[in-house]
């Protein structure tokens, strides 16, 4: 008896979560009945994405890529990571939607509708590297606590819209502004309508760069419902957290910007260097900034078997936060040996770059190509991991894929 | 004063008007549910694309995993379901692997940060459950390449 009840109580509650909001007088559903709501809906066809793409979380929506599935020059939004840390917005009407920009250091309040801000100001298009600060952290030892990203949290579409600095100009910003802080229109999980899911930000000086926009399009079209639509901030090269999607506020703040993940250990990592699996104080921890460099081979797929004296055309990107990557190799026997790959300049500044290679294998047998990619500071890829940290960001060792010659 | 009765009566016809939509879009789910003859076939054949979550599928298990959230079923379990898969998806416990204390850290960076409620005697039963089928697992390192998918490269 006890037991049903429970029972009873347990599914309706369950119910309700996959739904995603309570079921209102679930008490008077008939027996065995299933609400429509709770047939799963197909992310894939919901999002637009490829049926290849990896689901890791449904609530939030957190999709990514496999690293064969980025070889285009320019990403398409099929092979485009999802990283949400809230609902997305409902019933979004790109006509009504305001932009205001307020805070500290604001000479005085001002709203732009995205009209205005598409008619008012000259538009740019770049091709922009975004990836999620915590891409790579399923490799992690001892495990860290988030999303377990391998290697797809990575894209680089082509953005259109205005120049954060334009606008900031417009507005009207003081002499003591630090920080730009967004705000935006998702919805936090636990349903709490004062609870942001997600409120970060930039320094002035990132917010000032040429390549930091207010983007109304990707690759050509209006950004997709799940990457931002009607508006979103981005900041190329930085962690994709800072690009926030849904964006309708923005503050001009006299200090670092103090809204929902900026602290903690949120997307921040420890100021000095720690053992595997330190506990670290929050005054020890620094935002992060630039991405560390990175590469991906993404052509060919992991496992390919080749005949022996075949030659194995690679190909790839490369970026390198605010930096750019000045040397591409690879290596056929885990680092001891290394050659070089032809590679190009960034089509922009922020862009990814892109490799190729003509691989030869002297015998028969397992070998795995590794990819290293060297910044123009002269730092490159670890082929260990790289510092442990509590959130498992930054993750940038040598991406690889396994190849047989039989 | 006004102003905030207003306010209040304004979110409640809301309510009232969104609790009216729900019943009329689960009466019409019923009806659609219970006439058309294909979605009653699928339940006889379960396709994978469409998770069946029905009230006596809710609870099936198979090879110790919960079909319906994919939690390893043990004791616990429902406690899981009850008081974490409310707010996210159980795909966020499946994917983590943490100790004790990081399950229990966790726990507590929910409730100071993201509206976790109190969980009483229930947390102990809930740790011991994430902590003995979630715990971490010694990766090195670097692991070896896993799971890979040998093809012909034409």
């Amino acid at each position: 008896m006890k037991r049903r009840a429970f029972t009873k109580q347990l599914s309706i509650a369950a119910m309700a979560s996959v739904i995603g909001h309570e079921i209102v007088f679930a008490e008077h559903l008939p027996k065995n009945y299933v609400p429509l709501g709770l047939k799963d809906p197909d992310p894939f066809k919901l999002f637009d994405k490829d049926k290849e793409m990896v689901v890791l979380n449904d609530k939030p929506w957190n999709i990514e890529a496999k690293a064969h599935l980025l070889n285009d020059d320019v990403t398409p939004n099929k092979y485009m990571f999802i990283r949400n840390n809230g609902r997305i917005p409902q019933n979004i009407d790109a006509s009504t939607w305001i932009l205001k920009i307020d805070g500290e250091s604001v000479k005085a309040e001002k709203s732009y509708s995205v009209d205005d801000l598409k008619t008012k100001f000259k538009h740019h298009t770049y091709q922009l590297t975004l990836e999620c600060g915590g891409n790579g952290r399923s490799e992690f030892d001892p495990p860290a606590k988030g999303n377990q990203w391998t290697v797809g949290a990575v894209s680089c579409a082509r953005w259109t819209g205005v120049r954060l600095r334009d606008l900031l100009e417009d507005v009207g910003i003081k002499s003591d502004t630090v920080y730009i802080g967004y705000h935006a229109a998702d919805t936090h999980l636990s349903g709490d309508p004062y609870k942001e899911p997600i409120s970060r930000g930039i320094p002035i000086e990132k917010a000032l760069q040429d390549e930091t926009l207010l983007a109304f399009q990707m690759n050509g079209d209006d950004i997709p419902l799940a990457h931002g639509y009607p508006l979103r901030l981005v900041c190329g090269g930085w962690p994709a957290s800072a690009s926030g999607k849904w964006v309708n506020r923005l503050s001009v703040r006299n200090k670092v910007h103090d809204g929902a993940k900026m602290g903690g250990s949120s997307y921040r990592v420890p100021c000095e260097p720690v053992a595997p699996g330190s506990k670290v104080e929050d005054s020890n921890m620094c935002i992060i900034e630039s991405m560390p460099v990175k590469s991906l081979i993404t052509h060919p797929k992991s496992g390919a078997l080749l005949k022996e004296g075949q030659t194995l055309h690679i190909k790839g990107h490369a970026w390198a936060g605010e930096l750019e990557v000045s040397k591409m190799e690879y290596s056929i026997d885990f680092g001891s040996t290394w050659q070089r790959c032809t590679l190009q300049k960034p089509v922009n500044r922020l862009a990814w770059q892109h490799f190729i290679a003509q691989v030869q294998f002297p015998k028969k047998g397992y070998y795995e190509v590794w990819a290293k990619a060297t910044d123009t500071n002269g730092k490159s890829q670890p082929m260990v991991l790289p510092g442990w940290n509590p959130k498992g960001y930054l993750n940038n060792a040598c991406h690889r894929i396994a190849v047989k010659v039989v | 004063m006004n102003k905030k009765l207003k306010k209040q009566n304004r979110s409640l016809s809301k309510t009232l008007i969104t609790s009216i939509v729900t019943v009329l879009v689960l009466v019409g789910g019923l009806l659609f549910f219970t006439n058309d003859p294909d979605k009653t076939k699928t339940k006889a054949e379960p396709k994978e694309q469409s998770m069946d979550v029905s009230e006596e599928n809710f609870d099936r298990i198979e090879n110790g995993i919960h079909l319906a959230t994919g939690l390893v079923a043990d004791e616990g379990m429902q406690l899981v379901i009850q008081n974490c898969t409310s707010c996210h998806s159980a795909k966020l416990v499946i994917q983590n692997r943490l100790s004790r204390e990081g399950w229990q850290a966790t726990i507590k960076w929910m409730q100071e940060t993201q509206n976790l409620w109190n969980l009483g005697p229930n947390e102990e039963k809930i740790i011991d459950y994430l902590a003995k089928n979630y715990g971490p697992v010694s990766k090195g390192r670097r692991q070896n390449l896993q799971n890979v998918d040998w093809y012909e490269l034409q």
